[in-house]
């Protein structure tokens, strides 16, 4: 589903990402961790199309397409979604409007007709009651006063509604209480199929117990320096990231 | 060999003669006099040049190089008006064509001892001395020529009067349409508004033009306010590429009225707007609220002033702006609180987003505080659209452009959303809608 290879990307001519490879298949859950400032929402960032990144190196392919090639906008219809570390205010668009908007957007991306006020109203219903989101939120303009809590469980609303491929969640857990995490990790484990990826970027181990994933990878100065399964998860809350540290300096 | 220059003051200045000569007795009336002198005024300053600090970043030197037929007779019909795409209500409508009131195409449904609609013509008729109490009485030794331009030559527009105690319950909706199909045109609208003790109205005003030659408006509004009323006055321009619009509006509040302004340009290739408020009472509220969305090589110079000279009112101002290509945006916001006016709450603020690098935005705001137990704020801001909410909103498979206009929509939510007169607010989303999403 997704294939990187060697990506390298800078900003403000500065290299944030060295070289990273990693291969997603479909129906799988990545979990990225890695101390801060590694490069970790850099790498979700550059997924997802921000354009003050600089692309130096490497390619991305999503479903056998070129991602680098395609704007912001048309990752999304082709079913990438970001759930942002930090969920940008809006004021003056409601989240509903707002989520309308995009759904009929991405319709139009895909060929499909737009869907008429009532049917949107329905499945939005359905999908906010899956995540507890609720209804006066949605009338708000767009998480504009919004707890760091409804912030991300908005974050996961939208992704509901927009049914990704590949969900990309960059620290969703943080500064989250255990039961919204568990209302996200329950979100997010809605969506699991077959044919539906993750990758979940986090510090933390507690999200992986509800969100159990098939491989956990240590992103450390801009690279993958090691990957294994949830074991590695376990290890790290342990011992931290010193050892892995020592590790990569050993080799250099 | 010489070339023609034409100079438009020297021939409103010989004009204005010409026809006092032909005048009878109407010559020494006090009104007549009033204009006398608004003429003797603006022959002394003349035409302002960026010299004058109130006109520095508008030059009218453009809009002066050419004549212009004023009050000229229009053909224009009911069938003409439906281009201009006016949202129905129900109110009281008053049509004036070139500056002439025209009685077919308006119509009048509030009851007359709830609120006298006439148009100033036939209001000076019937009773000089009423409309002569009000006409050109809120500004002493006007210093501004257009203001001076427009006493002198003051023929029609709309006097309202709303007796004590009365609510008018349907809107008066004022428009004014230049008939620029076939000549450049000129008017120059002098409405005088007075309303009552404990009066309230909701008052429109809105500009337009047809057709492709120069129009040029210069227009005074009054707006006498007694104790314990309340007036919401919107002033809507959507005007054509060549329209030249000069319009002033002077409002004089007593004790407890309050005043609610929102003045909204859409289009107009020249546009200047003062709104003056002398806060003459206490406890009285003066809001503006202004919108402006200049693009190509339109410039929109708004100047207001809140003047405080009372204790204990408020005075409360936001205007937005939009601006793209090579327009060009002015903002000078004036607060005056005079020493007997303790207890002040004055507020103003002024943001802008300009798109384009060619665009360019020049904000002033001016205060004078001559009472030290005053609370007053101010602030502007100039920005480009936030592109964090930007890549936010494509991340979610919006196309750049529809982001870009849902975002500069909201920008302007804040103000479209305090225009009570439904109508007018519906068709100003449409438009300004399809203003944000054309390019
Ligand atoms: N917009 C930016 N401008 C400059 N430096 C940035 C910017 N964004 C990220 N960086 C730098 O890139 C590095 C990686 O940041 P980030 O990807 O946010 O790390 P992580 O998410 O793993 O904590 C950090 O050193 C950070 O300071
Ligand atoms: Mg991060």
């Amino acid at each position: 589903m997704l294939s990187i290879k060697e990506l390298r990307a800078s900003i403000e001519g500065k290299e944030i990402l060295k070289g990273i490879n990693l291969d997603i298949k479909p129906g799988e859950v990545h979990a990225i961790m890695g101390p801060n400032g590694s490069g970790k929402s850099t790498l979700a960032s550059v997924l997802a199309g921000r354009e003050e990144y600089e692309v130096t190196g490497g390619s991305v392919l999503f479903d056998g397409k070129d991602l680098l090639d395609l704007a912001a906008e048309e990752r999304a219809a082709e079913g990438i979604f970001l759930a942002f570390q930090y969920p940008v205010e809006i004021p003056g668009v409601t989240t509903i409007n707002f989520l309308k908007t995009a759904v009929n957007e991405i319709r139009k991306y895909r060929g499909e007709n737009p869907l008429d006020a009532a049917q949107f109203l329905k499945m939005v219903r359905e999908k906010a009651k899956l995540v507890s989101m609720n209804d006066s939120l949605l009338k708000r303009a767009l998480n504009e006063g919004f707890s760091g809590g409804e912030k991300k469980r908005n974050e996961i609303f939208q992704m509901a509604v927009l049914e990704p491929k590949l969900a990309i969640l960059d620290e969703t857990d943080s500064g989250l209480d255990i039961d919204a995490l568990r209302i996200v990790a329950e979100g997010v484990n809605s969506l699991r199929s077959p044919d539906r990826s993750a990758i979940v970027v986090t510090h933390y181990q507690r999200l992986l117990d509800y969100i159990v994933p098939d491989y956990v990878h240590v992103l450390y100065k801009g690279r993958i320096v090691k990957s294994g399964t949830k074991e590695l998860a376990f290890e790290l809350e342990e011992k931290g990231y010193d050892w892995i540290k020592a590790e990569v300096e050993a080799v250099g | 060999m010489t070339t023609e220059t034409i100079d438009l003051k020297t021939k409103l200045v010989a004009d204005f003669y010409a026809r006092e000569a032909v005048m009878n007795g109407e010559a020494s009336s006090a009104f007549h006099q009033k204009k006398r002198a608004a003429l003797a005024r603006f022959d002394q300053l003349g035409f302002p040049t960026p010299k004058n600090e109130e006109w520095k970043y508008s030059n009218v030197r453009e809009l002066i190089s050419e004549s212009y037929h004023f009050n000229a007779e229009s053909s224009l019909g009911l069938a003409d008006l439906q281009d201009l795409n006016i949202p129905e209500q129900v109110a009281n409508i008053l049509y004036f064509i070139n500056g002439h009131y025209n009685e077919e195409l308006s119509s009048i449904v509030s009851s007359s001892d709830q609120i006298i609609i006439d148009s100033l013509q036939s209001a000076y008729k019937k009773n000089p001395s009423l409309v002569n109490t009000y006409f050109d009485e809120l500004v002493k030794d006007d210093t501004d020529a257009f203001t001076s331009l427009n006493t002198a030559f003051a023929h029609d527009g709309v006097f309202i009067h709303i007796p004590d105690n009365q609510t008018v319950e349907h809107p008066v909706i004022l428009r004014f349409v230049s008939d620029a199909r076939t000549q450049n045109v000129g008017s120059q609208p002098r409405n005088i508004i007075a309303v009552g003790k404990n009066a309230h109205v909701k008052l429109a005003e809105a500009f337009r033009t047809l057709g492709t030659e120069r129009s040029f408006t210069n227009a005074v509004t009054e707006i006498h306010m007694d104790r314990d009323s309340g007036v919401e006055y919107y002033k809507v321009q959507n005007e054509s590429e060549k329209a030249y619009h000069i319009g002033t509006t002077q409002v004089r509040m007593l004790d407890n009225s309050h005043f609610y302004a929102g003045t909204v340009t859409l289009n107009g290739h020249f546009t200047r707007n003062n709104l003056n408020i002398i806060i003459d009472g206490e406890r009285c509220e003066a809001h503006m609220y202004g919108l402006y969305f200049p693009d190509g090589t339109q410039h929109v110079d708004n100047h207001t002033v809140a003047d405080h000279c009372k204790p204990n009112s408020q005075s409360n101002e936001l205007y937005k702006g939009i601006l793209r290509d090579r327009a060009k945006g002015v903002f000078n916001g004036k607060i005056f609180v005079r020493p007997d006016a303790q207890k002040t709450n004055a507020f103003q603020s002024c943001k802008n987003i300009v798109l384009s690098t060619e665009a360019t935005m020049n904000t002033k705001p001016q205060l004078e505080i001559y009472a030290d137990d005053v609370k007053c704020s101010h602030g502007t801001t100039t920005g480009q659209i936030d592109e964090e909410a930007l890549f936010y909103m494509r991340s979610r498979g919006i196309s750049k452009p529809e982001a870009m206009s849902l975002l500069m929509f909201a920008f302007c939510a804040d103000v479209v959303s305090q225009i009570k007169i439904d109508s007018i607010r519906e068709y100003l989303e449409n438009v300004i809608a399809d203003k944000l999403a054309s390019k």
